[in-house]
């Protein structure tokens, strides 16, 4: 019941940040004369130059953060980590109470101004939602499952690869999703740190007390955080097999 | 074959101390027969079935499994040659029915093509359409029908020895007597040796050649169903088995082993004088008339016909009702039972009339242990 009711919330969600996004890109294109359109007309250099920076830093962050989150996962995952793995997972829990804006600036200390703590801060920010949802994922599938495997004979990694991993991709890719949600909406604060990206535009904006250019800064982060999900909600959708998909 | 020696079982618990799942179980599973292992939840059943193909692995003792010793077979090579059935039927969610059905197929490098068409030929064995099921998600299966592929999942590479771990446990009534019935069927032909694990006595005596009933880690009683039920070894055995134990023994016994294959019959034309005779000689009080090829079509009880003449078709009464020769016995007495009759007339498959029953014969073969019972109950025809 409650899973149906998510997922119904789900569909939706996905399919009115599809119809808000086409109408603000209708806005733009037809709005010639409008205040997007001035927006547009004004900015529009910087805005594509922005949005790539800004897709460059989510990307390698979030990238990053699925390529080590997901076996960090799986390892706390394992039987014999099971000693440990809770320790970690709150150890994790605590740095996620520590806002983003700290994180970013603790990682100047480390590695100065510029893109590569800019990337780290967001990286460390996406990574525990990662983890932990790959780590839950598999902990939850069914102990008769695993047992069923090694008991009709598969080498435990095979079962991680044929068994565990399947049936823990639905919540695995949850994780995903809501870390890149973070993410992109996380990423305008790289600016702080001399990261690039549309947090410039949007500061900047705030600054100068500039409407114009604060929006400039802020539609184009608020539709690549929809477009997104969008896109993760239709890969969640297409990449997870039928049989263990309660979207289809 | 399953030959069990001497097979231990000690878990350490964390305070330091011990518990003994399985002590010193000796038995052995004949090739192609079933074996119930039966007792109360925590008995040490199941860890001696997992022991089997080292899913828990033994403290001592020794296993042969097919003719080798467990102890010099790799693991994972013994588990792939033991088809295994759990209760929660563990069908892997994100296969397809093929897919799953094929696991061990694929795990020992069949080719893809046979190993697909015998998922299909195995779907068939079970009642469910290839064309229908193959492709399905297990989340788009009825329990039972996720059970029944289950089943073929753990014969897919037709290996010798079968484990099932309560493998019909979690149907509902109805359909786990359908299952169980098809099993046997299946098993008829395919003749597999099975250690299969329940906690429910009347399954226990319907699936198993033998039951091995284990109390505390120890076996307690290995023996036939009937044995069992006819000599339990101790109280323990005795009240496990339940109090009506002398009923259960019922539905092992089929109507053909205590029939009385009376050859007396009359036929419509005959005279009831003849009728009479027939059954003065013979000392019954009820004959059977039979239609022109021997099927049973009605009877004559002596009291009525005592002082009458005629042909028999002018007396005869309609048979209220009559068992299948292969019929258990439990079938036969509820059908007693429901029409207040103390014999009933045997039939074959086509209705040609074999014999009767009568309930007398029946408490006898009860009374008696099975083998007793077998020589046929000629003495006991004066219910009739």
């Amino acid at each position: 019941m409650i899973q149906g009711a998510v997922i119904k919330q789900d569909r939706l969600r996905s399919k009115l940040a599809f119809a808000v996004g086409i109408i603000f890109g209708i806005g733009l294109v037809a709005g010639e004369q409008g205040y997007v359109g001035d927006i547009w007309r004004l900015y529009s250099e910087d805005i594509t130059y922005l949005v790539v920076q800004h897709v460059k830093l989510v990307g390698i962050s979030s990238g990053l953060a699925i390529l080590v989150g997901i076996p960090a996962g799986i390892l706390l995952s394992r039987d014999w980590m099971q000693r440990y793995s809770e320790a970690i997972l709150q150890v994790f829990n605590i740095g996620t109470t520590v806002p983003t804006l700290a994180i970013l600036a603790l990682s100047i200390t480390l590695l100065g101004i510029g893109f590569t703590p800019a990337v780290f801060g967001l990286w460390v920010a996406t990574l525990l939602p990662i983890v932990r949802n790959v780590y839950q994922g598999l902990r939850e599938v069914p102990a008769h499952l695993k047992e069923a495997a090694t008991g009709m004979g598969m080498r435990p990694l095979h079962i991680l690869r044929a068994v565990e991993l399947p049936n823990a991709l639905y919540v695995m890719f949850a994780g995903i999703r809501t870390a890149v949600a973070i993410n992109v909406g996380t990423a305008p604060l790289a600016f702080l740190i001399g990261g690039s990206g549309l947090g410039e535009l949007i500061f900047t904006g705030i600054d100068l007390n500039d409407m114009q250019m604060l929006l400039a800064g802020a539609i184009p982060t608020a539709l690549l955080a929809m477009l997104a999900d969008y896109l993760l909600g239709r890969a969640q959708y297409w990449l997870i097999p039928r049989g263990v998909n309660p979207l289809r | 074959m399953i030959k069990l020696e001497k097979l231990s079982k000690v878990f350490e618990t964390p305070g330091g101390g011990s518990v003994i799942a399985a002590d010193q179980v000796s038995m052995e599973v004949p090739e192609g027969e079933i074996c119930v292992l039966l007792g109360p939840s925590g008995c040490g059943k199941t860890t001696t079935l997992k022991m089997i193909n080292g899913l828990i692995p033994k403290t001592s003792g020794s296993i042969w499994v097919a003719g080798r010793d467990t102890d010099t077979v790799d693991p994972v090579e013994l588990r792939r040659s033991i088809g295994y059935v759990i209760q929660q039927i563990g069908l892997f969610p994100n296969m397809t029915i093929e897919d799953n059905i094929c696991v061990v197929p694929d795990l020992l490098g069949w080719d893809r093509k046979k190993a697909r068409r015998r998922a299909g030929e195995l779907l068939e064995l079970v009642n469910l359409d290839p064309a229908i099921f193959l492709k399905r998600y297990p989340k788009e299966l009825s329990g039972g029908q996720q059970q029944r592929v289950g089943v073929i999942r753990a014969l897919a590479a037709d290996p010798p020895v079968l484990l099932m771990d309560e493998p019909f446990g979690a149907i509902d009534p109805i359909n786990r007597g359908v299952i169980q019935d098809e099993f046997l069927k299946m098993q008829k032909e395919l003749r597999k040796t099975i250690a299969f694990v329940s906690h429910d006595i009347d399954e226990a005596i319907k699936m198993g050649d033998r039951i091995a009933i284990f109390k505390d880690g120890h076996l307690v009683q290995y023996d036939s169903p009937d044995d069992l039920l006819a000599r339990p070894r101790n109280d323990f055995i005795a009240s496990f088995l339940g109090s009506d134990r002398t009923l259960k023994r019922l539905s092992l016994l089929k109507v053909s082993d205590v029939m009385l294959g009376d050859q007396v019959r009359v036929t419509a034309q005959d005279d009831v004088a003849r009728a009479r005779d027939m059954m003065q000689e013979a000392g019954h009080r009820n004959i059977v008339m039979v239609g022109p090829r021997g099927r049973a079509r009605g009877f004559l009880h002596l009291n009525d016909i005592r002082d009458v003449t005629g042909r028999v078709e002018e007396h005869f009464q309609a048979l209220p009702t009559t068992v299948n020769v292969d019929d258990d016995l439990r079938t036969a007495v509820s059908r007693m039972f429901r029409h207040d009759t103390t014999w009933l007339a045997c039939v074959d498959d086509d209705g040609f009339f074999k014999g009767f029953v009568t309930q007398r014969a029946i408490s006898h073969a009860l009374g008696a242990t099975y083998r007793d019972a077998a020589q046929p109950a000629e003495a006991f025809a004066e219910a009739l």
